[in-house]
């Protein structure tokens, strides 16, 4: 699950004038015309570190995100949605295990990518700061924020890096289960009793502020921005994505009989465009640099894992192996 | 048939791998590795997925249905093995553990396939295909850490150590396994466990780990006739939070 928002910032351009200039234009040529990049293919160095970081992030997305579901699991009520619950956050893991193998061909390793992660180098997706308070939380986070990670995962699953896009692929086809998954536990409480209806109102109104800043703040037109749309790195912008996440999903929340906490919101006819309260963006810069609700615990119970798995891995170590990156 | 027997033997089956599923679906977003995340969530699914089989040939004997009998019981009426409920430690204990059940699962699900009463026969040849990749899991594990580093190798043995007892008492004997044994449903906890011996050392040669003398050994029985840890509990509260805010609620 991943929103992507906030994964192209502070990118230094004067890298590119290092670069080869006929090489450089080979490789633009091999975009333009819809060829996938792949890891021994020659590319310029800023593709290379912004791809890193742009599936390393969507990787931890993807482990940190199997944390608030993760703590229902055991709670789930009934046989049905144990098991669902259950096959759905592996799924989360399988993902990324995917993905930092795609990340891994581009020449980090997954040990490197997990440290800095725990360090609090590189980023995850925002909303799993917040916490998910009730199993209604769970369910909200199953349909919206997995609805949210679809529109923008099916975008980049056209981009230009062969092994990434591949991953998307496969990606969203079990996204699209969760989504099913997700939607058929929010009727269930939507139309049961008046306490589930209460808790998944409860729910939506908590998880309402983090899903509109899911995607990230207006993306500013710059160099930049479109020398990655040019390089089908970024393949949508924030705004578009939010658009659309709203254009399909609002009217489900609606039929389901369920308040979208924002007076302000409703389609403009004449411009088809979504208008809404401006998310607190104040708040997500807040939160992403270390203070929202969950920033810490989510980091430690990653720390606490890692350390206490540490044996495992020094025991599986081959000190005659070679350090390898995958193909694909 | 004694059908109170035969209730007997599918809620100890049932139950015993509702509790282990439970454990292991603990270890999601936990492992020491992703890989290990991923299988013990999915020998979590199967679990659970099997303890509903049990619980569904239970309601067709007339017990309730399988979410009521899941999720509404208390500790004293579960009647799984004590090694089960004990909490996950660390990765050695539960891949210990994990070994230590699933090569008496095996045994079991092996000999119930050729069950006389033909509803566990069924189901139990349906199952025993995935048992067998939580067995050929564990036994991988255990021969690759079992004889790698001298930290690995201390922390299974202590691991082992401790978990021997409690995984002697998954043997405790029915108060109708003479009953179930003459009827031909399957051989009995002492064939069981022969074969589990035989099987475990076979595995555990190939390592540099060792099984305690089993004489010295008192194993933690109790947990077929209700009596548990101080684990169970909090577990079963866990477990039916959600459920109990209206357990005739559809989730």
């Amino acid at each position: 699950m991943y929103g992507g928002g906030n994964v192209f910032e502070a990118t230094k351009f004067d890298d590119l004038q290092t670069e080869d200039p006929a090489k450089l234009a080979e490789f633009e040529a091999r975009i333009a015309r819809g060829e996938k990049i792949e890891p021994t293919d020659w590319m310029p160095e800023l593709y290379r570190k912004q791809l890193i970081r742009m599936i390393e992030q969507h990787a931890h997305s993807e482990i940190i995100g199997a944390l608030p579901e993760g703590t229902w699991i055991t709670r789930a009520p009934g046989f049905r949605r144990k098991m669902a619950q259950m096959a759905k956050v592996q799924d989360e893991v399988g993902h990324a295990q995917l993905l930092y193998s795609a990340a891994e061909t581009l020449g980090k390793s997954r040990e490197q990518m997990l440290t800095d992660l725990i360090n609090g180098k590189s980023k995850y997706s925002n909303v799993f700061n917040y916490p998910a308070f009730t199993w209604a939380d769970s369910n909200i986070i199953s349909w919206l924020i997995d609805a949210g990670a679809i529109v923008n995962q099916m975008a980049n699953a056209k981009g230009s890096y062969g092994p990434y896009s591949r991953a998307l692929e496969r990606i969203c086809a079990e996204e699209a289960f969760h989504l099913k998954y997700g939607h058929d536990a929010v009727v269930h409480m939507a139309t049961g009793t008046p306490k589930q209806r209460e808790m998944i109102q409860a729910a939506l109104n908590r998880w309402w502020p983090p899903i509109m800043t899911f995607f990230g703040p207006s993306d500013k037109m710059s160099t930049h921005t479109e020398t990655l749309m040019r390089w089908k790195v970024k393949m949508a912008s924030n705004d578009e994505c939010r658009q659309q996440f709203l254009d399909m999903y609002v009217p489900k929340i609606w039929e389901l009989g369920l308040t979208v906490p924002d007076p302000k919101l409703k389609k403009n006819q004449e411009t088809g465009q979504w208008e809404y309260t401006e998310p607190d963006w104040d708040e997500f810069k807040r939160v992403i640099n270390g203070d929202g609700p969950c920033n810490t615990e989510r980091l430690a119970v990653r720390r606490t894992a890692e350390e206490r798995g540490a044996w495992v891995r020094r025991a599986l170590l081959n000190p005659k192996a070679k350090y390898v990156k995958p193909l694909a | 048939m004694n059908e109170q027997a035969i209730k007997d033997l599918l809620y100890k089956l049932a139950d015993d791998q509702l509790i282990l599923g439970h454990r292991n679906s603990e270890w999601t977003g936990f492992g020491p590795i992703l890989e290990e995340d991923i299988a013990f969530s999915s020998m979590a699914q199967d679990k659970i997925g099997h303890s509903l089989a049990f619980y569904t040939l239970l309601q067709e004997l007339g017990e309730a249905d399988p979410d009521t009998v899941a999720f509404t019981r208390n500790a004293n009426q579960f009647h799984n093995s004590q090694l089960v409920e004990l909490p996950n430690g660390e990765y050695d204990f539960s891949l210990i553990r994990h070994f230590m059940y699933d090569n008496a699962e095996i045994i079991r699900f092996e000999m119930l396939s050729q069950s006389s009463y033909e509803p566990i026969a069924k189901v139990a040849t349906k199952l025993k295909g995935e048992v067998k990749y939580h067995v050929l899991h564990a036994n991988t594990w255990i021969k690759n850490l079992g004889s790698s580093t001298e930290e690995a190798i201390l922390r299974l043995q202590s691991a082992l150590n401790e978990a021997l007892p409690y995984a002697l008492g998954m043997f405790e004997k029915s108060k109708y396994e003479q009953e179930l044994i003459d009827a031909g449903v399957y051989a009995g906890e002492e064939a069981v466990k022969a074969e589990w011996l035989k099987r475990i050392q076979v595995v555990l040669e190939k390592t540099d780990l060792k099984l305690p003398d089993l004489t010295s050994i008192n194993p933690k029985f109790g947990g077929r006739y209700g009596e548990h840890t101080e684990y169970l509990q909090p577990l079963l509260d866990e477990m039916a939070e959600v459920f109990k805010i209206d357990p005739t609620a559809e989730w």
